[in-house]
């Protein structure tokens, strides 16, 4: 059984060396002739070579798997020291679970990641879980690798609303892992009040104890959601500016504390800061630490993605399709949602759910109701890559 | 050994060789990739081809002049109240020490054994809007009411010179270490003041341990970035996040490059006139 980091790169063939190129060089870039040349799974994952059906993963378990994914997204036990159901996961399987909550933000994740993946090496993790647009980047650059769908027969249990994004229409290289809502965080004792919108953070009352994400498709995308403009569709670069101007002004005045990945959790529980953007299911994990925490979706909308599992260059293919496949078992998947409280994407899991959290089922951010859902919106996938947008957003963020 | 011996002329290279080589592979092949990337264009989508893009260097400078002064005020403010602190206390230690000198010494390092993330999140926690530090500076009318430590410059700055002191100190530490106390008494036999001995003998004598001591301080302070990400907000934000970022979450190379090039240039343009003023000869004693 070969070790998925050891695994033997038998010399490239020219021919090989010509098709991978070819391929990746449909833009002619240095990324993709790099990771052309980077050994097997540079082809895989090019969206190019889409049916060539070529590959023969071997289908062997893997001793060990390491997984990356963001911080609080797993179930654990109560006072922290394991985690469930990758337990149950090694005991079904065998293989050990490595895993990984080094996830803090999407940008920060793809700057680290994103050197060896060029050169077409592989970043010793057999799965990531980005949010899909990062998922659908990582994917036009050749960096993933095709599921063993042979390995998983319970995609069957995949959401409709799910199963065919643009970007993969047919999950050939991703599954979702959690959808999320991002909406505010807040502390209602010390905000002195309910908060229903956005505009309520800029309250002067609350100068330097609020914090906003780093991420621009959900900051920008509240706030543009404010201005009565839907982030989904095609982004006006005059309300762009419009919004990032609010923005601007915020951290001007003091008003911001700070722009934050994941990490917002921190400060928010401690009391430092009384109100974030935030993401669903951290504020109702860190409950038990500040329970007065609340979450709310402003009355305006709020913004939603999902955060999706690829198995990048090197990974071992068959060992994370079938650590894919387990988690799409809507009793696992149970277990996980009545820790992570975050959307799941697999069918049946509220029917499995009711057993055992039935107060679950009733809330509306973890199973949102068909109106709750009409009130989310996904940023568009195009104005999250445009370079002047993400321009103005990085002078935004101070950096 | 014969052939160094016909050859001696070569064994002071050969000597040199190992040196030559660490410096040639660690420092002169990264910077020449520095400079070689800091004109470089492009995006990860697209990939890099090196253009001579000069822009990135105006660009660069035009676009993050506010954080690049504001990391040598804090570089230098940290550096002075390093210099304030640590002087008297080494002084203390060296002259005053007796046999605790070691222990003593200990202390001011004790702390640093701890990684210096976890040490600066503690000032997280020390700082911290309900903790009891601004409590304690509410009740004195130190700080406003409604004020706050955490997140302001006062944090970045105590940050900074907190974690930078060893370097201050223990250079100082040997300078003055080394002088002989019998200079001071001779001063005083001579008739001078306590003051004017400090002046006119400690302090000159302690040069060397004082000029390597705010170098130490101020070149790695002026490129951190930790400090300013964990005790700053963005308006507190450093030259060394902004290449942190560009570098790690943009992509953004070249312009990453070009800043690192320039603020290499600031520093070494102001270690200059520094020891212009002060004179190099004094570092070495």
């Amino acid at each position: 059984m070969n070790h998925p980091f050891e695994r033997i790169h038998g010399p490239m063939t020219r021919k090989q060396l010509l098709r991978r190129a070819a391929v990746g060089g449909a833009t002619l870039s240095l990324p993709g002739i790099l990771a052309a040349c980077g050994g097997d799974g540079g082809i895989e994952g090019q969206q190019a070579a889409t049916g060539a059906g070529d590959t023969t993963v071997a289908q062997e378990l893997a001793d060990e798997i390491t997984v990356s994914n963001w911080p609080f997204y797993i179930d654990q036990n109560d006072d922290a020291t394991s985690f469930p159901t990758l337990d149950q996961f090694t005991e079904e399987t065998g293989v050990k679970v490595n895993y990984l909550e080094d996830i803090n933000s999407n940008e920060e994740f793809f700057g680290e990641i994103q050197a060896p993946l060029s050169r077409g090496q592989g970043i010793d993790r057999d799965i990531i879980v980005p949010t899909a647009w990062l998922a659908a980047r990582l994917l036009n650059l050749g960096y993933l690798q095709k599921l063993d769908k042979s390995a998983i027969p319970n995609i069957d249990n995949l959401e409709d609303t799910l199963a065919s994004p643009a970007w993969d229409p047919n999950r050939d290289y991703s599954l979702p892992w959690q959808s999320y809502i991002t909406g505010v965080g807040y502390d209602p004792k010390k905000v002195g009040g309910e908060i229903t919108s956005v505009e309520q953070l800029l309250d002067p009352a609350l100068k330097g104890k609020i914090t906003m994400l780093d991420s621009m498709e959900d900051t920008i995308g509240l706030f543009l959601l404010e201005m009565g403009v839907d982030p989904s569709g095609e982004i006006d670069p005059t309300a762009y500016d419009e919004a990032v101007a609010k923005v601007q002004k915020a951290v001007d005045d003091g008003q911001i504390r700070s722009f934050t990945g994941n990490d917002y959790t921190g400060p928010l529980a401690k009391g430092d800061v009384w109100a974030s953007l935030a993401w669903s299911g951290d504020i109702l994990i860190l409950q038990p630490d500040n329970p007065n925490l609340q979450f709310t979706v402003p009355d305006a909308g709020g913004m939603t993605s999902v955060d999706t599992m690829v198995i990048p260059t090197g990974g071992d293919v068959y060992t994370a399709s079938t650590f894919m496949n387990f988690f799409y078992d809507p009793e696992i998947a149970a277990q996980v949602t009545a820790y992570v409280q975050y959307i799941t994407p697999v069918k049946g899991t509220k029917e499995a759910i009711e057993a055992t959290n039935p107060e679950l089922v009733e809330d509306p951010l973890v199973f949102p109701t068909p109106e709750a859902l009409e009130n989310l919106y996904e940023f568009n996938a195009e104005a999250i890559e445009n370079p002047e947008f993400q321009e103005q957003w990085q002078a935004v963020i101070g950096v | 050994m014969s052939f160094l011996h016909r050859h001696g002329w070569l064994t002071p290279y050969l000597l040199l060789a190992p040196g030559i080589a660490f410096l040639v592979l660690f420092f002169v092949v990264p910077l020449y990739y520095l400079g070689y990337t800091s004109l470089q264009e492009g995006t990860v989508q697209v990939g890099y081809t090196f253009t001579w893009a000069w822009d990135n260097y105006s660009e660069a400078f035009s676009t993050y002049q506010e954080q690049f002064i504001r990391s040598l005020q804090y570089a230098g403010i940290a550096t002075v109240l390093a210099l304030l602190i640590s002087y008297p206390l080494t002084y203390w230690i060296a002259f005053r020490g007796g046999r605790w000198k070691n222990l003593l010494l200990l202390f001011i390092i004790a702390p640093f054994f701890v990684t210096y993330l976890i040490r600066t999140l503690a000032w997280q926690n020390i700082l911290a809007d309900d903790g009891f530090l601004v409590g304690v500076m509410q009740a004195l009318g130190l700080v406003s009411d409604d004020g706050r430590l955490l997140a302001t410059s006062t944090a970045v700055i105590a940050g900074i010179t907190y974690n930078f002191l060893p370097f201050m100190a223990l250079p100082l530490y040997v300078a003055l270490e080394q002088i002989d106390p019998r200079l001071i008494e001779a001063a005083k036999d001579l008739y001078s003041s306590s003051t004017k001995a400090f002046l006119r003998v400690t302090l000159p004598l302690s040069a060397p341990g004082l000029i390597a001591g705010t170098l130490l301080t101020f070149i790695p302070a002026a490129g951190d970035f930790i400090n300013a990400e964990l005790l700053g907000t963005p308006n507190q934000a450093m030259i060394g996040n902004v290449i942190q970022s560009k570098f790690l979450e943009i992509t953004d190379y070249g312009q990453a490059a070009a800043l690192s090039v320039i603020l290499m240039a600031v520093i070494l343009l102001m270690i200059a006139i520094y020891t212009r003023i002060l004179g190099t000869e004094r570092m070495t004693g």
